[in-house]
């Protein structure tokens, strides 16, 4: 018997038929993540429902140098749930149970298969929330947002997900167990939680997360300011900045993603606004109300032609959906699009914008934007058609030369979707020969035969071909969005 | 590169050897102590690569964790010191490792900014490598997160004396291995700290403090923990139990602008109790006296308040707050929980292998339980950063 029949031996005492995949219908829904211009078949998929299970199958990939991928909802955008050749993909879906909810010591701890809002959901009986909010948090798990770190639209002031971890229960590439971190905030240890948290994978699954839940913020104040030139509007959030007041969120939309989100979702938006800035103040009543005060008059001083605050939870929830759903609704003036999530200094976000439309202009591209202000976020969609021939090689082509741009002016290469195997040939521009020496020889030491996650973050082999393919199902039926 | 050579006999030698387990390499009033002082990053890398042993400090204020050795060559990185970039509209601030902390705070505050989780001991000296090293948070954690939250990037020198470079220079970043997280409560085992990135953030205008004083613990307690489950943001909240008996304190700060200060405390007074304002001076020289362990003793030393007893930190969960205090208690020894319950900074050198704790402070000799992670990931990160075991 090969060793490839073994293994699948060895899956199938584990696994009843429905729960390991392997026939072509059945494996086409993992073939591709978020990221959908990418695409690979993988030899199987298994579907645990416990933690031995995962740990089991992990060890017969170690022991049968068979790679693998572990997979939560598939929402990645930089392609970290891709599968690999002759691999196997882990579902881990399955694994969604809410272990404990501990709302006096305001901590829980999920499997990795948890959908993020459902954290939040468990824990409003008691005024609770689990802070990041990524743009698919009524869908990605909170495995795939310990894998890549993910963000959302309140980081300025709460952090990433990292910032949320406190301790994991993970499975490593060759089957150990061990435990990081803890309930405690605290710790005498090196942050060895802190490490996994956005290591793509590499290190391994996470098994158990346990995450920190905070008061939800007693009141919000949230206004929409529009101006006449995307620098007025870039302004302004310097001058916030300044004046010493942290805004939950901080986020500007150009006049592309405007037009596309109001014909959308009706969110209220002024049709003719060149920069749109989005403010909220959130957190506790009286502070809120003189930060408030105070912020009216930055605001005022920075002469938009057009203000408007959120009067109730309603109105919020609209100028928030228009926010969050820019993206599709951009993507649907257009039949494909690409976008991107490098990092710029904040006190150039006005530069990089005023060059991604050079760029744009040189490529004959349109390209919009919608960004984390308050972090320097990017968020340039590239549209296109694919359909065209060139024309995908041409946006991978625009999208990589804003990438250089945001390392040119000292930035980050991705804030929040991570490097995947979209960016990987990115990392080593942003790190030199030495520190990427130093992420491989770390990666081999966790996993010598390199099985968890392969190809991603770290260049390995060959890079996969591009192919257009259009957005994901869940996208087309609008129950996933890029952010 | 400054070499300093010293002859002292370290208290950890004298007891091994009275004890009969170790045969003093010289006669013990001539044992050879080596420092190494390096100025450059390079210094740093050249002190590595030829030394077998190193033990890393930076100011070395936190006198539990510097044991006296003819082992381990010291390597002394106070004097690579220095910002190296400060941008207060990115909140980003630049840093060499040897940097005092009291330094960054005093320029930061001139730009209204500071770093929200009150680094322990700055008053001092504590430098921003040992800041990190020791993950050495005070109550001011509470509000934002701690020295993991805020650090964004750290170059290190690893134990084949490579620089590596970690994170990054912008707030949002999620490129490469988390270096700089790891770092954190690493205690120079994993490698030097030479450069460090920090988010900053706008400081709050003025502060005003509440001091509860409860009949018991539990009390206190309870009274914690409905502030904790209040859509409240507290800047700190810690509970203060003296020596002797002395009835423990709720101690409750808010920071903010100054027009909403009132009717913030006024609002946590209804729900925690009256106890005693304090604003102005008072208000700020309490929680600086607090970073410097001035509550644990008496010890008037200048123009501050400085205990000059052993501290010991101990990570704990709010549920676990009763059972370790009913032990204190018993043995009389002062106690502060911080950060609602998730550590208690204990005026002893309290060694209990049920309570695993850091000696901070005190004499760095005494055997405490070991509290480090010996699971299979903590030891595959020290074999790739420090195959040979330098760093101790």
């Amino acid at each position: 018997m090969s060793d490839t029949h073994s293994f699948a031996h060895s899956l199938r005492a584990l696994f009843p038929p429905d729960r390991f995949l392997t026939n072509d219908a059945a494996l086409a829904t993992f073939e591709s993540d978020a990221l959908t211009v990418f695409r690979i078949k993988p030899i199987g998929v298994v579907i645990p429902e416990t933690q031995d299970e995962v740990v089991q199958t992990v060890k017969l990939c170690h022991q049968f140098g068979v790679p693998f991928v572990a997979r939560g909802s598939g929402t990645s955008l930089s392609g970290g749930s891709l599968p690999i050749h002759d691999g196997i993909v882990i579902a881990l879906n399955r694994l969604n149970h809410v272990l404990r909810l501990d709302l006096e010591q305001r901590v829980a701890v999920v499997e990795p298969g948890v959908i993020n809002l459902n954290i939040t959901k468990a824990a409003a009986v008691a005024g609770l929330i689990y802070a990041p909010d990524p743009s698919s948090q009524t869908i990605c798990t909170i495995g795939g947002n310990v894998a890549f770190n993910s963000g959302g639209a309140h980081c300025l002031k709460y952090g990433m997900t990292s910032n949320h971890v406190l301790g994991l229960k993970v499975v490593l590439p060759d089957g150990e167990v061990c435990q990081l971190g803890s309930d405690s905030l605290e710790s005498i240890d090196a942050d060895y939680a802190g490490l996994f948290v956005g290591s793509e994978g590499l290190f391994g699954i996470a098994l158990e997360i346990t995450v920190r839940l905070i008061p939800k913020p007693e009141v919000y104040r949230t206004m929409l300011c529009a101006y006449r030139t995307m620098e007025a509007a870039g302004d302004a959030v310097s001058n916030i900045i300044a004046s010493g007041i942290l805004p939950g969120a901080l986020e500007i939309m150009d006049n592309l993603s405007i037009q596309a989100a109001e014909a959308a979702v009706h969110a209220g938006y002024p049709l003719d606004a060149v920069g749109l800035l989005l403010v909220e103040l959130e957190g506790e009543r009286d502070q809120v109300e003189a930060e408030h005060a105070r912020l009216m008059q930055v605001i005022e001083a920075s002469e938009p032609y057009f203000v408007k605050e959120a009067r109730n939870d309603d109105e919020r929830m609209k100028i928030w959906k228009g926010r969050k759903s820019a993206f599709s609704a951009v993507g649907r003036l257009s039949p494909d699009y690409i976008v991107q999530d490098g990092v710029v200094p904040r006190s150039r976000l006005g530069e990089a914008l005023r060059e991604i439309g050079l760029l744009g202009q040189r490529y004959g591209m349109r390209v919009a934007n919608v960004f984390h202000a308050g972090d320097g976020n990017l968020h340039p969609l590239i549209l296109f058609d694919g359909k065209q021939p060139g024309a995908l090689e041409k946006a991978e082509e625009l999208a990589s030369d804003i990438i250089e741009m945001c390392i040119r002016f000292g930035g980050s290469i991705t804030g929040e979707h991570g490097v995947g195997v979209e960016k990987r040939a990115h990392l080593p521009k942003m790190f030199g020969e030495s520190d990427m020496n130093a992420m491989h020889h770390l990666r081999r030491t966790i996993d010598p035969d390199e099985l968890a996650n392969r190809g991603k973050m770290l260049p390995v082999g060959e890079a996969p071909a591009l192919s257009h393919v259009g957005p994901h199902p869940l996208e087309r039926a609008g129950i996933i969005s890029r952010e | 590169m400054e070499v300093f050579r010293q002859f002292a006999v370290p208290t950890a030698y004298v007891r091994e050897c009275q004890g009969g387990r170790l045969k003093p390499p010289f006669h013990m009033n001539t044992l050879l102590i080596q420092k190494l002082q390096p100025t450059t990053l390079a210094d740093v890398q050249h002190a590595v690569r030829d030394s077998e042993r190193l033990h890393v400090r930076g100011a070395g204020t936190k006198t539990g964790l510097h044991a006296a050795s003819s082992v381990a060559t010291t390597l002394d990185v106070s004097a690579l010191r220095g910002v190296i970039d400060y941008q207060p509209q990115e909140f980003v601030i630049a840093a060499f490792a040897g940097t005092p902390v009291a330094e960054i705070e005093t320029l930061l505050a001139q730009q209204g900014q500071y770093l929200p989780f009150d680094p322990l001991l700055s008053g001092r000296g504590a430098t921003l490598g040992g800041m990190v090293a020791t993950n050495a948070n005070g109550s001011g954690r509470f509000r934002f997160g701690g020295v993991r939250d805020f650090i964004i990037g750290a170059n290190f020198v690893d134990g084949a004396g490579t620089l590596i470079h970690g994170g990054g220079k912008v707030v949002k970043n999620a490129a490469g291995f988390d270096y700089p997280k790891l770092m954190v409560g690493s205690f120079g085992r994993l490698g030097v700290l030479v450069e460090l990135v920090f988010k900053v953030f706008p400081k709050p205008d003025e502060y005003t403090t509440v001091r509860i004083t409860k009949p018991n613990i539990a009390e206190a307690t309870a009274a914690m923990l409905k502030l904790m489950g209040a859509p409240l943001d507290l800047e700190a909240l810690d509970i203060l139990c003296g020596a002797n008996g002395v009835r423990p304190v709720v101690e409750i700060r808010v920071g903010g602008i100054a027009s909403s200060l009132p009717q913030r405390i006024a609002r946590i007074q209804q729900m925690a109790g009256e106890g005693e304002v304090l604003s102005g001076e008072a208000e700020r020289e309490h929680w600086q006296q607090v970073r410097e362990f001035g509550w644990a003793g008496d010890v008037l030393i200048g123009d501050g308040l400085i205990g000059d007893g052993p501290i010991t930190k101990i990570p704990l969960t709010p549920e676990k707050m009763a059972g370790l205090d009913a032990l204190l208690a018993n043995s009389n020894i002062a106690r502060r929980y911080c950060v609602g319950g998730n550590v208690a900074y204990v005026a002893s050198a309290f060694a209990n292998a049920q309570w695993p704790g850091l000696l901070l402070l005190g004499d760095a000799s005494l055997e405490m339980p070991s509290t480090r992670g010996d699971h299979a990931l903590a030891q595959r990160v020290k074999f790739a950063l420090d195959p040979q075991g330098k760093f101790v």
